[in-house]
């Protein structure tokens, strides 16, 4: 965990404001942007791949197993465009931030 | 051992950058700085560095490329003069708060314009609030041995800063003189390895440089440089220290020639020193009691320390080869006023803007201004402390 | 083995985490990560990144969104910088300071305005000189982060907050710098526009190439900007596809000179379908404008046949 924030003292900062931790932006939180929020359909879902890569906000996790998961609600700032691709109806976009 | 030879100063500087050998130089030609990546580009293609010579398309990537080699772990060298810092402006600043111990040699030249490719310290002097650490060079043997100290100054942990070696253009880059050589290993020695703690090419610890820092972070991160910067001065008379007990060429904050028992005195920066102390000897044996403070570390300032050597005088001179044009003042004379009135030390000076553009210095113009000196140790009467020497139609109005 | 999204997906860690603070829907992390996964797992990068969306949006203090390691410095110099730190690696290997048997690679994000306009110069340094590392420009058509002003990515007629469409001046009044072909001129190893189509093929193969071809690369990937364009967030792939299918956008590579045109649509739609769904062409589309329209049609025309006509030249 980053231990930084603003109220750390001045010589607990890193000099520069370098960052050591590559990758903590996931301690981020972006889920509370959401205005509109999708909802994953299972039982519609092909498992097709297109919905995949298309989310800004990396909030589709996909297994190793190559399929999709429920969305990861954390980041998901609900832009709709992994609604607007699948040709299943298996991502369905409802208003505020939960679904 | 040391090695007799004799080298311009531009020659002097790649020769310490030859036995620094650093990882990465990035330069681009700007007179009177572009014989030292010419020199040194003769070392790179023939093998007598490692270092990979980055010949860019202009100063400011320059700077840049010198900024993503030191933060990828390499140590990196540039040189440039006047509108080529100019040009780097940006990449200054960045290069200090990423806390990059890089090392540039800035040649002294007047910024434009009009253009003017002869000395001055303006474009130094635009520079010296970047958080730099910036020392001074009277001639070729300073400009050396500087380029010899600075890496270690600034890799120290307590610092971690860049490091700019100034000396004057053309007076000192393009002129021969006598230098005292250091061997290769000895240099090599002295300098040591670089092993920075955090850097890009580290895959064990991929870091991330250069961040949006926002309100709650940027005024520490500053300050954070401020402190550095004041460590740097005990580093700075550190690593001076073993310089001296390795080569006998003994360096301080600054150098005081006959200073002790002067009355009056005058303070500069780089070669006009030189001139100087010439006037200095020649008032001395007729009875004139003068002297000298040269300023070497010229970022951060030795504020204390000026006061205090001043503090004994009559009148002070601090002569300034740039003009702030702020209706005040030069800024080495901002500064010495400055250190000396916070010290309590109510000394008369007065500053003289000399030397713009190459404007030829000669030792009758620095008696002129002893000459004015004795008359305000005198007095103690100043009419007008910004003043100018050299220039025709007499004191600006 | 033959590109599978869904392999890729699932195989290659996002290298281009959440937690991100760019606007829902946009376009450039979605190429930005997509470019990443195209790294051989086993491979460290070292990122540079042209002050604009991106960089303010994935590293704002304590946060990082890059897994590799990653520099900003500002806004004209990625191309710099990133030389640096490849000329640092080019050294240090050569010395022996780093293990031999592991790479790392190079690779720049710019926006438009970081890329075409005040980092060219930095950029044309940095390819000129041939360091091994790829310049990827994401071109959204305008100074987004600053508030969506014109620059010279901009498409003609488009209203943005420094060529807005008044009674006057009916937005931008030139045409759109062309960027690719700056860089083919500079006869590099591998140049290509892509943009995100699924199954992102095009992307990825474009990227992987960019990266593991030695020497510099450049790719400009067209970058939708919702709030900039003006269409709904959801509407990203829909714009992409109609950028490439209008010709708008022509996906193609250039290897060693070679053109190679690696979409060409089964039909080639009208411009007004690309122009139509954005607010920023809005104007185009009111009664005594259709001027507007035909000469924008003519000029996308007049290139996507220069594309063709380099395509059979070049393979002759």
């Amino acid at each position: 965990m980053t231990e930084i924030n603003s109220n750390t003292p001045m010589d607990d900062l890193t000099i520069g404001g370098n960052i050591y931790q590559a990758g903590n932006a996931r301690e981020f939180k972006t889920g509370d942007w959401r205005s509109s929020c999708p909802v994953f359909h299972e039982e519609k879902c092909k498992q097709c791949g297109l919905c995949f890569a298309v989310c800004p906000d990396d909030s589709i996790p996909v297994g190793k197993d190559q399929k999709r998961t429920d969305f990861n609600y954390d980041y998901c700032k609900g832009c709709g465009v992994c609604a607007k691709v699948c040709p299943f109806g298996a991502i369905e976009m409802k208003e505020g931030v939960n679904k | 051992m040391s090695i007799r030879e004799r080298l311009s100063g531009n020659e002097a500087v790649a020769t310490a950058m030859k036995q620094i050998n650093p990882d990465v130089v990035a330069a681009f030609p700007i007179t009177p700085s572009t014989e030292i990546p010419q020199y040194f580009s003769t070392f790179v293609a023939n093998g007598s560095v490692d270092t990979e010579f980055v010949a860019v398309e202009s100063e400011h990537s320059a700077m840049s490329a010198c900024i993503g080699a030191q933060a990828a772990g390499a140590r990196a060298m540039t040189a440039t003069s006047a509108n080529g810092l100019s040009l780097m402006w940006e990449m200054i600043y960045i290069a200090s708060s990423l806390r990059l111990p890089m090392v540039m040699n800035l040649v002294n030249r007047a910024v434009s314009g009009p253009l003017n490719i002869h000395n001055d310290h303006s474009d130094a002097m635009g520079v010296r609030d970047s958080g730099w650490i910036m020392l001074f060079s009277e001639n070729n043997q300073e400009a050396y041995d500087n380029n010899l100290m600075a890496h270690r100054i600034a890799e120290h942990k307590d610092v971690q800063l860049p490091v700019m070696i100034c000396q004057d253009g053309f007076i000192t880059s393009h002129s021969i003189e006598n230098i005292e050589l250091e061997d290769d290993e000895t240099v090599k020695k002295f300098v040591g390895e670089y092993h920075p703690e955090h850097y890009l090419l580290n895959r064990k610890e991929p870091i991330a440089v250069g961040p949006l820092d926002l309100q709650g972070y940027l005024f520490e991160h500053k300050t954070q440089q401020a402190n550095a910067m004041r460590n740097a001065k005990k580093v700075i008379e550190e690593v001076s220290k073993d310089f001296e007990k390795l080569t006998g060429r003994k360096y301080s904050f600054f150098e005081e020639y006959k200073l002790d028992d002067a009355e009056i005195a005058i303070v500069c920066m780089n070669s006009t020193a030189g001139t100087t102390k010439f006037v200095v000897d020649e008032l001395r044996s007729k009875g004139v009691k003068a002297g000298l403070l040269k300023i070497r570390m010229f970022r951060p300032f030795p504020t204390v320390e000026v006061a205090k050597a001043l503090s004994h005088l009559k009148a002070v001179a601090v002569l300034d080869k740039s003009d702030s044009l702020n209706g005040a003042g030069g800024a080495l004379y901002e500064d010495v006023v400055s250190s000396m009135y916070v010290a309590g030390n109510n000394v008369p000076m007065v500053n003289y803007v000399y030397g713009i553009g190459g404007r030829d210095t000669k030792s009758d113009d620095i008696e002129s201004v002893y000459t004015d000196l004795q008359e305000i140790a005198k007095t103690g009467k100043i009419d007008n402390p910004y003043r100018y020497l050299g220039l025709r139609k007499g004191d600006a109005k | 083995m033959p590109y599978n999204l869904k392999e890729v997906v699932a195989n290659k860690p996002s290298r281009f985490t959440a937690g991100h603070r760019m606007c829902a829907g946009c376009g450039a992390p979605v190429v930005g990560r997509m470019v990443l996964r195209a790294l051989k797992e086993e491979d460290h990068a070292v990122i540079a990144n042209a002050t604009g969306c991106m960089e303010v949006s994935t590293f704002i203090y304590p946060y990082s969104a890059w897994t590799d390691s990653f520099i900003h410095t500002a806004f004209e110099c990625a191309g710099a910088t990133l030389s640096g730190a490849e000329a640092a690696y080019v050294s240090l290997k050569k010395q022996g300071k780093l293990p031999e048997d592991e790479h790392t690679k190079f690779i720049a994000f710019g926006g438009d305005g970081g890329t075409y306009d005040i980092g060219i110069q930095s950029l044309s340094g940095a390819m000129e000189r041939g360091h091994d590392m790829v310049y990827v420009c994401y071109d959204n058509g305008a100074y987004m982060n600053t508030g969506i002003q014109r620059s010279s990515a901009t498409p003609k007629f488009a209203d943005t907050t420094t060529s807005p469409a008044g009674k006057v001046i009916p937005g931008k009044m030139q045409s759109r710098k062309d960027l690719t072909e700056i860089m083919v001129s500079h006869h590099l190893p591998y140049v290509a526009q892509t943009l995100a189509l699924n199954p992102f093929k095009d992307l990825y193969e474009k990227a992987e190439k960019a990266i593991y071809t030695k020497g510099p690369a450049f790719l400009n990937v067209m970058a939708p900007c919702p709030r900039g364009w003006g269409y709904a967030t959801d509407e990203l792939m829909q714009i992409n596809k109609l950028a490439a299918d209008t010709c708008y956008w022509p996906l193609y590579e250039v290897v060693d000179g070679k053109y190679h045109i690696t979409y060409k649509p089964a039909k080639k739609l009208p411009i007004e379908e690309f122009l139509k769904p954005q607010k920023r062409f809005r104007h185009m589309f009111k009664p005594g404008n259709e001027w507007m329209i035909e000469e924008f049609q003519k000029e996308v025309d007049r290139r996507w046949q220069d594309l063709l006509d380099l395509e059979e030249v070049t393979n002759k």
